[in-house]
């Protein structure tokens, strides 16, 4: 049953989803195509369409049997592809960039020092690169509201933990793979612990409960133990001090 | 505010309705409830058009009390139970009195059984839904002590039961391919399709696992797999190769590869599958999985003709205390008395 994938690829997804998959390995150029292919589908507001999902690399679309068969909304997205080149499509407009303080290693981030070694890096030019780095929201999962911030550079792929952590706090900013996660609430993990944050991903008591978007950009600014305290102490947003601005 | 009271209850009580869909983006999965056949028999039963919010039941119910007059339906999961201590029947409904006693137990056949009201639910939603997604942080386990608010009483029938589909004993689970499936060699298909699983002891609203004798099921290229979405029935492979479904508070994306996505119409099946019933999974067309969905909501929109007055149907009760009771049943704009 294994063929070779062709990409882009249509598949479905259960009996009423439809997956457009730009490759099946993470890169900036299929990610890139994934968000503008759903800010594209949004646009055309498609009567059939009921959800609109960018994934790493793939748009998901959940739409309404009723309205459209699968043969005609194949149709009409493989229309879609057609109109351009989507791994070099602009990326949508509205994204914002969050600038993010966050406490690296010590207790806050106790495996820092040993994920810089494993990436090749000083734990000095380990904080400096990613407080440096500008990076995207790849993808929100896994936890509401939970970003997926990369990529970075290559040296940083380093593997995931084969035992797993037993509990991060919330907040808690945790890397592998070229990527970086901020935790939404506690939870177990495989990744490294190198820094926490007082940023709040999800707020289920906020009209918009979700802080971060898809394609939305993320800078780390380094911070002390002690300024942590004191953005706890007195942050009652969710946005634990950062500097939130539009892209323009 | 009055309600229902929940004088003690076992750890898997919450509410949910049909779940909120439109967040996978957020991160946030549909949740909602595990069997949405359930939900559609107590919308029956109670005359409802749209279904409401209940209170889903793991494995075991509690002990309530009725801090205002109710209707109530009892559906999924068969469990024992009694109001005043006289023991009832259940896929039926009741009036319950202000200051009855309602006391639910373990399930007799199934997993999760609901409790829903004539008012409904009146929790403030979140989204849209009152589901709790307990993963998700939203909402909590329902607790001893806690009042479960109620709308207005609108007259429901009491008194009424439902011929309910029997969906507690396992069998065979229709499937249709999922995004990875091709990722499975033609020989672990054929493999997994003739295999017996048994519903383990591990499963929650996220998911049940299944074991079985034999290797595990693995895909090609299993570990570099990239993260993608997750369909509620989608069957993952977890690192041992044994199946894993997901249910309605599953997380959004995963590595994971799944041989193959458990259709809708199967789906109260599968949940209600309890721990050591055998399943089979068969796999179908999506052509052929799509006329499954058509009957299956026809089934639904056609529940109401599996419902007749407990009193003609004595088939429906569990014994002649339950009958005893159920002749004094009234509704709630009835000004009768309580047996």
């Amino acid at each position: 049953m294994s063929e070779p994938n062709i990409f882009p690829a249509i598949k479905p997804v259960g009996i009423n989803g439809m997956l457009v998959q730009f490759s099946d390995k993470l890169q900036e150029p299929s990610n890139r195509a994934a968000l503008s292919f759903c800010a594209s589908i949004r646009q055309k507001n498609w009567p059939c369409v009921e959800e609109i999902s960018a994934t790493l690399a793939s748009a998901y679309l959940r739409f309404d049997i009723q309205k459209a068969s699968h043969e005609e909304l194949i149709q009409d997205l493989q229309a879609l592809l057609n109109t351009q080149n989507w791994y070099e499509a602009p990326l949508p407009q509205g994204r914002r960039h969050l600038e993010i303080p966050c406490v690296f290693g010590g207790e806050h981030g106790p495996q820092l020092e040993e994920a810089a070694t494993v990436a090749k890096l000083s734990t000095q030019d380990a904080i400096k690169e990613l407080t440096t780095v500008r990076t995207r929201v790849l993808a929100v999962g896994f936890a509401p509201g939970q970003p997926y911030l990369g990529e970075l550079d290559e040296h940083w792929n380093i593997p995931r933990l084969t035992a797993l952590t037993r509990q991060v706090p919330k907040g808690a900013l945790i890397v592998a793979i070229k990527q970086l996660i901020i935790f939404t609430a506690p939870s177990p993990t495989g990744w490294r612990h190198i820094g926490q944050c007082a940023f709040d991903c999800f707020r289920p008591d906020q009209e918009n409960p979700f802080a971060f978007r898809p394609g939305d950009e993320v800078s780390l600014r380094d911070i002390s133990s002690k300024d942590l305290s004191c953005i706890k102490a007195t942050d009652r947003t969710g946005n634990g001090g950062a500097v939130i601005s539009p892209i323009l | 505010m009055s309600g229902l009271r929940i004088l003690s209850c076992g750890p898997g009580l919450s509410i949910q309705d049909m779940g909120r869909p439109g967040y996978l983006e957020q991160g946030l999965s549909i949740s909602g409830v595990a069997d949405q056949l359930a939900l559609h028999e107590a919308g029956t039963l109670l005359g409802h058009p749209k279904p409401q919010a209940v209170i889903e039941m793991a494995g075991i119910g509690g002990a309530f009390k009725a801090e205002t007059d109710m209707t109530i339906a009892l559906t999924g999961a068969i469990m024992k139970v009694s109001i005043n201590g006289a023991q009832v029947a259940w896929n039926a409904t009741y009036f319950l009195p202000r200051g009855a006693d309602l006391k639910i137990g373990g399930v007799q056949s199934g997993v999760y059984g609901y409790l829903s009201f004539g008012a409904g639910i009146s929790t403030k939603p979140f989204l849209g839904s009152r589901s709790i997604h307990l993963r998700g942080g939203i909402g909590q386990a329902l607790q001893a002590g806690e009042l479960i608010p109620l709308g207005r009483n609108n007259a429901n029938e009491a008194g009424i039961g439902l011929d309910a589909e029997e969906r507690f004993s396992g069998g065979v689970i229709r499937i249709i391919p999922s995004v990875q499936s091709a990722l499975f060699p033609q020989r672990e298909h054929k493999r997994f399709s003739e295999t017996i699983f048994i519903r383990s002891l591990r499963g929650n609203r996220m998911g049940v696992a299944f074991d079985f004798k034999g290797d595990g099921f693995a895909a090609e290229g299993q570990l570099s797999i990239l993260s993608e979405i997750i369909a509620v029935g989608d069957i993952q492979m977890t690192g041992d190769g044994r199946p894993f479904v997901l249910l309605p508070e599953c997380q959004t994306t995963g590595g994971y590869p799944r041989i193959g996505t458990v259709i809708p119409a199967d789906l109260p099946k599968l949940a209600q599958t309890a721990p050591g019933k055998e399943v089979s999974f068969q796999m179908i067309t999506l052509p052929e999985a799509l006329d499954l969905q058509k009957s299956f909501e026809d089934d639904i929109k056609r529940l109401s003709e599996r419902v007749s007055p407990l009193i003609r149907d004595p088939s429906t009760m569990n014994d002649l205390l339950s009958y005893q009771l159920i002749s004094g049943a009234i509704s709630a704009n009835s000004t009768a008395e309580e047996t």
